[in-house]
């Protein structure tokens, strides 16, 4: 039984797609919750469309009919959790009838999860971006915990509540520590011992000991001149955060900007500084995956012109800055300095990730690595928490100047902002230009016809994108990505973040469509003949 | 102890229950080569290379697509079979036009393995004339398919059916005008297909071959170095093909986890970017009219230095502020935090795992 909340697998992690899709035609039943109708519902027992930004709400409605028909994992959540009573309390509040007049299911069908995920066991939880880019990221997060944890799902394997990261080693930058509250190895910057250890390691009088800025009050820093000097390395925000306006506005703002990447990008052009860097295959090292591996990267190439390694040139300006570092390798910063400092790392040494790799937490070099967290409901932190979730609505919601959901994510034969994929050749002929995909019923009430020029709104810009009619995407929503420059959907998102992760609102913003004014009906006829 | 065991060239030799004669052979020491069987899909028996003689048994036997019973006495190695085996693979060879010099599978050919091993050196039978030959199809940007070296084996239709799921690929017509077809016989494009190029990387011959790498190198004249993808965040391990310093095809690596041998289209054919023209070659600082000059690295690392000390000394550290990046190695993660907390002396230090 595997139940997938806001993950589009088949575009976004192809390869895990397949194995959902394996398991499928081996017998495992499959729920897709998502607004669209994404290609993994074409194997689904059950897809369910809940509208975008409802996910507590509908998961609070399973969660009440698991609890009012008695069907939940007693056993589990008494031995294992804490908090039942108050979220028995708070979903009591979500009868499948309210549960479904927020999330545009049945109750029905709401009734009809519940008794399929208490059928089966243990039944599977993935979710992606669709669940984590909310105002409410860390509560539909929380929420997917709850319903796992009242299944008795979590600590087995083909249980559990596994997000699919989107990038390569986004799991790994937070494991090094690349997050302002914390060390390598999640060891708190403001817990004086962890502080001590790293203070000692890295040879140097003191450590900052408050928490530092996130990504999006940085980027806000520059413009009130809170933040004079910002260091980009790999990342090119100019198309990737929301409103691109603004984001350039704060770029444009930076005192000192330093661009450390491997091509020119949008956010390159308003730096002071361009550092080239050496990119995957020019590099020894480790990348991370979602279910926590840590695997081998190799040299197959030499980086162009005098591009260097990322390492080297953090190493160089710390050097230049009073303090000379040993590491002289990826080998060596990993052996000597990561797993010697995250005791989670402790046993992963490069000698032994010679084949497949190790799942941390590896604590020795003789422990195998570990597979499933929180094995057979012994969670890490002692019992697991169920915590009472209210649902709240998307910062923005649709209204009689921009009527309709915008959407975002990725697709299949592009990445982020085109910058590798856009250079590799071929990739560009599948998929040559953005398009706004909308529902029949939305193109027809504006008498716009598939492939059309159109113009998208939202109170912070406007693109002209071609748009393609398709029955993936309900009435009332239109669904963009972030790969072409010019038709960017971010454009047009919503820069309100949740208050615990600051993770921006990309699911959710209020747009309209029209008509080009340039192209009026009439001119449109006119091409065609 | 008995019902598990059965007579292997003369050796008594352990099976599971269930299993075909194929695995129980390979897991017992005794190779049997194979043209058709695709580990985790069902066999289909189609390319009977596998043919095996079985005691008691009216004809030779598919080893991929027979099961092993108690007792039952295999022989993988008599003249029966080989001459049995090589018959099939001169038929095979007259159903298209396999010309190894012309072949970009040319060292990566199960059939030329085959074709070698039994020391055939002329065509028994007429070739298939040119005329009833299916045109090459390569309109897509990736994958070129050559009917002419197709032995209808099938592992791609059970590849894109079984193991990837795509459901692009599949059997057309009979007979001798049978052909592997994607979309009710349209060009790759024009189909269900996803290019995740599953079917390539199982292609026994030259039928599906990397339209990317033809020409670049011989697989005697490559080196393969196992890495990381550099796409999602699923891990796939990948073969990277390397002739002189160059990656000219990845493919995937078998039975390794995650992937067990799958990639993506991204993963598989996205790889190129790193020779694009467009990469940064030397360090740039800006111009006070506001252009890019190319600089030293000695010069560009002062000018970074020196400007962080300054701002650190008139607005303190906390005026500073990097981000990460989540597609770079964890070293380079490491070595960043520890320059913003350690030298600079901020924890004002994130990546995009929350955007």
């Amino acid at each position: 039984m595997i139940l997938i909340v806001g993950s589009n697998m088949t575009e976004a992690h192809p390869v895990a797609a397949t194995f959902v899709k394996d398991a499928v035609l081996g017998g495992a039943q499959l729920i897709v919750v998502d607004p669209r109708r994404t290609d993994l519902v074409d194997f689904a027992n059950l897809h369910v469309p809940i509208k975008v930004g409802s996910d507590v709400a509908f998961i609070n409605g399973v969660m009440n009919v698991l609890i009012s028909e008695n069907l939940y994992d007693k056993k589990y959540v008494e031995s294992c959790t804490i908090g039942f009573e108050e979220l028995r309390q708070k979903v009591m509040e979500y009868p499948p009838e309210r549960a479904a007049a927020i999330s545009g299911v049945s109750a029905e069908m709401i009734r009809e999860v519940a008794r399929r995920l208490a059928s089966v066991k243990p039944a599977m939880l993935m979710y992606t971006l669709g669940i984590t880019e909310h105002v409410c990221g860390v509560n539909n997060v929380m929420s997917c915990a709850n319903l796992q944890m009242l299944l008795g799902n979590v600590g087995f394997e083909c249980g559990g509540v596994n997000p699919l990261r989107g990038q390569n080693n986004v799991q790994g930058a937070c494991d090094m520590g690349a997050l302002p509250n914390v060390f390598p190895g999640y060891q708190r910057v403001d817990n004086e011992q962890a502080r001590e250890k790293f203070r000692k390691a890295w040879k140097v009088k003191s450590l900052p000991d408050k928490p530092g800025l996130m990504m999006p009050t940085m980027m806000e820093g520059l413009t009130t001149g809170k933040i004079k000097g910002f260091y980009v390395f790999g990342e090119n925000l100019a198309n990737t955060e929301p409103d691109i306006h603004h984001v350039e506005h704060c770029l444009q703002s930076a005192e000192f900007l330093v661009c450390q990447d491997i091509f020119p990008t949008e956010t390159t052009r308003f730096a002071h500084v361009i550092l080239p860097a050496a990119a995957w295959s020019e590099n020894d090292g480790t990348f991370t995956s979602s279910e926590r591996r840590v695997n081998r990267v190799r040299t197959a190439s030499v980086p162009p012109g005098e591009a260097k390694p990322n390492w080297w040139i953090f190493k160089e300006i710390a050097g230049r800055m009073g303090h000379k570092w040993k590491s002289a390798n990826a080998r060596e910063i990993w052996d000597n300095e990561v797993s010697v400092l995250a005791p989670s790392l402790a046993g992963i040494k490069y000698s032994r990730l010679e084949n497949d790799g190790l799942q941390w937490p590896a604590p020795s070099e003789d422990h195998p690595g570990t597979a499933t967290l929180h094995k057979d409901g012994c969670f890490t932190c002692g019992l697991g928490v169920l915590k009472a979730i209210d649902w709240i609505p998307p910062a923005e919601v649709p209204d009689e100047d921009y009527p309709l959901v915008l959407s975002t994510g990725r697709r299949l034969y592009h990445y982020h902002t085109r910058t590798q994929t856009g250079r590799s050749s071929g990739i560009n002929e599948l998929l040559p230009e953005e398009t706004a995909d909308i529902s029949a019923a939305d193109a027809e009430a504006k008498g716009i016809v598939d492939g059309e020029m159109i113009s998208v709104k939202s109170r912070r810009g406007e693109v002209a994108v071609k748009a393609r009619i398709t029955r993936q995407v309900p009435q009332g929503l239109v669904w963009m990505a972030f790969h072409f420059r010019e038709a960017c959907a971010n454009w047009l998102t919503n820069p309100v973040y949740d208050p615990v992760t600051q993770t921006a609102e990309y699911k959710a913003c209020a747009v309209r469509i029209d008509k080009l004014k340039a192209m009026t009906l009439a001119e449109n006829e006119c091409n065609e003949v | 102890m008995e019902d598990t065991l059965f007579i292997l060239n003369g050796k008594e030799t352990p099976f599971k229950p269930g299993q075909m004669i194929l695995e129980a052979a390979r897991n017992g020491g005794i190779e049997i080569p194979t043209l058709c069987y695709l580990k985790g899909a069902a066999p289909t028996g189609a390319c009977r290379i596998c043919l095996v003689e079985v005691k008691g048994a009216r004809s030779l036997m598919a080893a991929c697509s027979t099961p092993v019973s108690p007792g039952m006495e295999v022989f993988t190695d008599t003249e029966q079979v080989h001459k049995a085996r090589k018959l099939n693979v001169e038929l095979l060879l007259a159903a298209g036009r396999h010309n190894c010099l012309m072949c970009e599978a040319n060292g990566n050919c199960r059939l030329q393995d085959l074709a070698y091993f039994y020391k055939i050196t002329k065509l028994q039978f007429p070739e298939k004339e040119l005329s009833d030959i299916y045109p090459v199809e390569d309109e897509n940007p990736f994958i070129v398919r050559d009917f002419s070296r197709c032995i209808l084996c099938g592992r791609c239709v059970q590849a894109c059916n079984e193991l990837v799921v795509n459901r692009a690929i599949s059997q057309g017509y009979r007979g001798s005008e049978s052909k592997i077809v994607t979309g009710g016989d349209q060009p790759y494009n024009n189909s269900e297909c996803v290019f995740c190029g599953q079917c390539v990387e199982v292609c026994p011959t030259g039928a599906l071959t990397e339209k990317k790498a033809r020409g670049l190198g011989r697989a005697w004249e490559t080196q393969k170095i196992r890495t990381t993808c550099p796409y999602c965040g699923v891990g796939c391990q990948q073969w990277l093909h390397i002739k002189d310093g160059r990656i000219v095809k990845v493919t995937a690596v078998e039975d390794a986890q995650p992937n067990q041998g799958r990639l993506c289209v991204k993963g598989r054919f996205a790889y190129d970017f790193i020779y694009s023209e467009d990469r940064l070659k030397t360090p740039l600082i800006r111009e006070a009219e506001g252009g890019f000059r190319e600089a030293s690295w000695d010069e560009a690392l002062d000018l970074v230095a020196e400007k962080f000390k300054e701002i650190i000394k008139k607005n303190g550290p906390d005026a500073i502020a990097g981000v990460s990046c989540a597609r770079s190695i964890n070293e380079d993660s490491y070595q960043m935090q520890k320059l913003f907390r350690a030298v600079i002396g901020t924890n004002n230090i994130d990546h995009c795992a929350r955007t």
